[in-house]
């Protein structure tokens, strides 16, 4: 039930002289929230730079699901069931949001180039399962009815949404959302709070959480990192989280 | 505000006096044996001063000329065509009006026009090649001519040595360039815009000079000669058989020679080599490969995080898109009968290029028109001889100002959601 999904051991990732991740441990069980916070250029996004093959860390290993994965490619890694999204929203703007779901499952329809030419009924078939599967998540997430909107044309909050949806579409195990509550306004971050809770209750995914919003944090993780320069600073519950004198500290400064 | 505007003007106008003294004022003229510098004569300077008069102005008031393209109207192709289920219901129809349009024409117009609509039509097929590259993916291919050149040198040679049909090495041609495409691609598509730009059209360059140095197998630059005609099931247009005992055309048909026919059957090929282009392209587009090509231009990074192997992607975007470059050049050199290094150089490049970006990236009807306007338009303006380049370039000035998205801007499929 609760296996450990993710377990990264000392990861340091070193720009030249630069230390933006120094020693990061984090362990993410299935079924689990796991949140990170830290303060501003703390190298959270470094962190999920690193875990996701944007980076190759200069040091530590990280184990999916017993797999060592640090050093392989981003679009291998993605293809284990590791899958993120952006600080800053990062949608194919001039493509529909029916297309933007159907370049997500590219590796899951028929790459064939002689079927596609020539239809064939295992391609038609395939195709016809992509384009349910997309239909399933844009309704998860409420926007079934743009489907064929431009997807730049879409409001702020509907675009983080989107991206949600477009990750959840590539059947992903870990989720790693990097301030998806950026922007959105307390109405929008509530069906967030809401949206990430069923996919970990009813999808049975893990998430991994960057986020500044902590009354959102504190309500939906099971498990909170925190780091501040680069370093990990404590970790544990909500609870010892709030009460934890070293982040209040490197929250509000020295006194 | 007006200032600036000013020294705008100022600094555009003499720029302009810069280059038109270089390049229009003064020039190199033998003189009995010796080279002379010679200055422009009164009606040139008259001229000169005239443009940079119009270079000036139209920088002062800059707004005003903004406003006044805004003023011209833009015609909505798509709004002209009826939407949805109706054009759904006509465009079997439409297409089918066209294609026989397409080939009934030919047998009623002179043997020049004919001619020209087969150059069209090849370079229809280049356009839609680069589009791949360029209008899908995004790869800004700038030694596109390579391709063309690996196409009609593969057919030319081929049927040179071996006496190899034009048939049979379309497929070879294309597979050809593709070839090359991909060895080109494979440590080239790492580099982004610029940098692949140039050394795509490095490329191209050095493709050209291959074929015009290895004198031995490609001839130099006197190129090759005497390329085979595409025959029709065996039988060739000629006037006589080439060889003892075959029989041609018109003599199995029972039909006075014409050597129209040749050129008819020329431009048939064409119309049949450019719907099969269309028709793939088509497919391509509405493909997993055709939707992760204009992901990747619209969003790498984003492509890699969902498992999009880029390199892949990227490969085959170049290299489909070289394929189709290596069809229109074996069609080329068996219309042309002849080929030589002259065919292939950079400007040729640049009108491809041209003619995707006026057409409007990615869409294929643009791509059509374009293709049509930009050899239609220098066979029109013949007359103005080596003011042509200069012709074009203000086409695309104008075209950038009016209509930056191009002449039918790209259409978003629009896919229907089957809810059980
Ligand atoms: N590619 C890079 N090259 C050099 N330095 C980098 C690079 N990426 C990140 N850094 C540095 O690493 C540090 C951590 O940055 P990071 O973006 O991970 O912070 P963060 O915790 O995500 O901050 P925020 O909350 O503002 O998003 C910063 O000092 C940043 O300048
Ligand atoms: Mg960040």
């Amino acid at each position: 039930m609760s296996q450990l999904l993710l377990d990264v051991n000392g990861l340091t990732m070193r720009f030249g002289g630069l230390v933006a991740v120094n020693g990061v441990n984090l362990k993410v069980k299935n079924r689990q929230i796991v949140s990170v916070i830290g303060p501003n250029g703390a190298g959270k996004t470094t962190v999920f730079n690193c875990l996701s093959g944007f980076y190759i860390p200069t040091e530590g290993s990280v184990m999916l699901k017993d797999e060592q994965i640090a050093g392989l490619k981003d679009y291998q890694i993605s293809r284990k069931g590791l899958v993120r999204t952006f600080q800053h929203v990062r949608l194919f703007q001039k493509m529909t949001v029916i297309e933007n779901m159907l370049v997500a499952q590219h590796r899951h329809m028929n790459t064939n180039l002689l079927s596609g030419l020539l239809k064939t009924p295992n391609y038609r078939r395939l195709e016809k399962d992509a384009m349910n599967h997309a239909a399933h998540w844009l309704e998860e997430v409420g926007l079934l009815e743009f489907a064929n909107r431009e997807a730049g044309n879409l409001s702020y909050g509907q675009q983080r949404r989107l991206e949600i949806a477009r990750c959840m579409v590539t059947q992903p195990e870990l989720l790693m959302l990097d301030e998806p509550a950026a922007g959105l306004n307390p109405n929008e971050t509530k069906e967030l709070d809401e949206l990430i809770i069923k996919l970990r209750d009813e999808h049975e995914i893990s998430i991994l959480l960057i986020e500044h919003d902590m009354s959102l944090v504190m309500g939906i993780s099971d498990h909170i990192y925190v780091i501040a320069q680069g370093t990990p600073l404590a970790d544990g519950n909500a609870e010892q989280i709030k009460g934890n004198a070293d982040v209040i500290k490197a929250y509000l400064g020295e006194e | 505000m007006t200032s600036s505007k000013l020294y705008n003007a100022i600094f555009a106008a003499g720029i302009s006096l810069i280059l038109a003294c270089l390049m229009i004022g003064v020039k190199l003229d033998t003189d009995g044996s010796t080279l002379a510098v010679k200055g422009a004569t009164t009606e040139q300077w008259m001229w000169i001063f005239g443009g940079i008069a119009v270079v000036f102005l139209s920088q002062l008031f800059s707004a005003q000329v903004d406003a006044l393209f805004g003023a011209i109207p833009k015609p909505n192709f798509q709004k002209v065509l009826p939407q949805g289920e109706k054009m759904a219901a006509l465009k079997p129809w439409l297409i089918s009006a066209v294609i026989v349009v397409m080939l009934i024409w030919p047998f009623m117009v002179s043997r020049g026009t004919v001619d020209l609509a087969t150059l069209t039509l090849i370079y229809i097929m280049l356009g839609l090649g680069l589009n791949i590259v360029v209008g899908l993916a995004g790869l800004l291919d700038l030694g596109f001519v390579a391709f063309y050149a690996v196409g009609a040198y593969t057919y030319a040679l081929l049927s040179q040595y071996f006496g190899m049909s034009f048939w049979a090495c379309l497929p070879i041609s294309a597979a050809m360039a593709a070839g090359f495409g991909f060895l080109l691609g494979f440590p080239v598509l790492r580099l982004r815009g610029d940098y692949l730009a140039i050394v795509t059209l490095g490329f191209g360059e050095i493709i050209r000079i291959l074929l015009n140095n290895w004198t031995s197998l490609t001839g130099g630059p006197n190129g090759i000669s005497g390329i085979a005609k595409p025959g029709l099931f065996g039988l060739e247009f000629n006037r006589r058989a080439k060889e003892e005992g075959a029989v041609t055309f018109h003599e199995y048909f029972g039909m006075d020679y014409s050597s129209s026919y040749k050129v008819i059957f020329l431009y048939l090929i064409a119309v049949l080599l450019v719907i099969c282009v269309i028709y793939l392209i088509n497919r391509l587009m509405r493909m997993p490969i055709g939707r992760a090509w204009e992901a990747l231009r619209e969003d790498e990074i984003a492509c890699r995080s969902l498992g999009l192997n880029r390199t892949a992607i990227k490969l085959s975007a170049f290299t489909l898109g070289a394929s189709t470059a290596g069809f229109a050049g074996c069609f080329f050199a068996a219309r042309q009968g002849f080929i030589s290094p002259e065919s292939f150089v950079f400007i040729e490049s640049a009108i491809i290029l041209a003619i995707v970006v006026l057409g409007g990236m990615g869409s294929q009807v643009g791509i059509i028109f374009a293709a049509i306007i930009m050899t239609i338009l220098p066979e029109m303006a013949r007359e103005f001889a080596e003011y042509r380049m200069l012709l074009f370039g203000l086409l695309m000035v104008v075209m950038m100002r009016w209509r930056p998205e191009g002449l039918v801007p790209m259409k978003r499929p629009n896919l229907e959601l089957k809810q059980q």
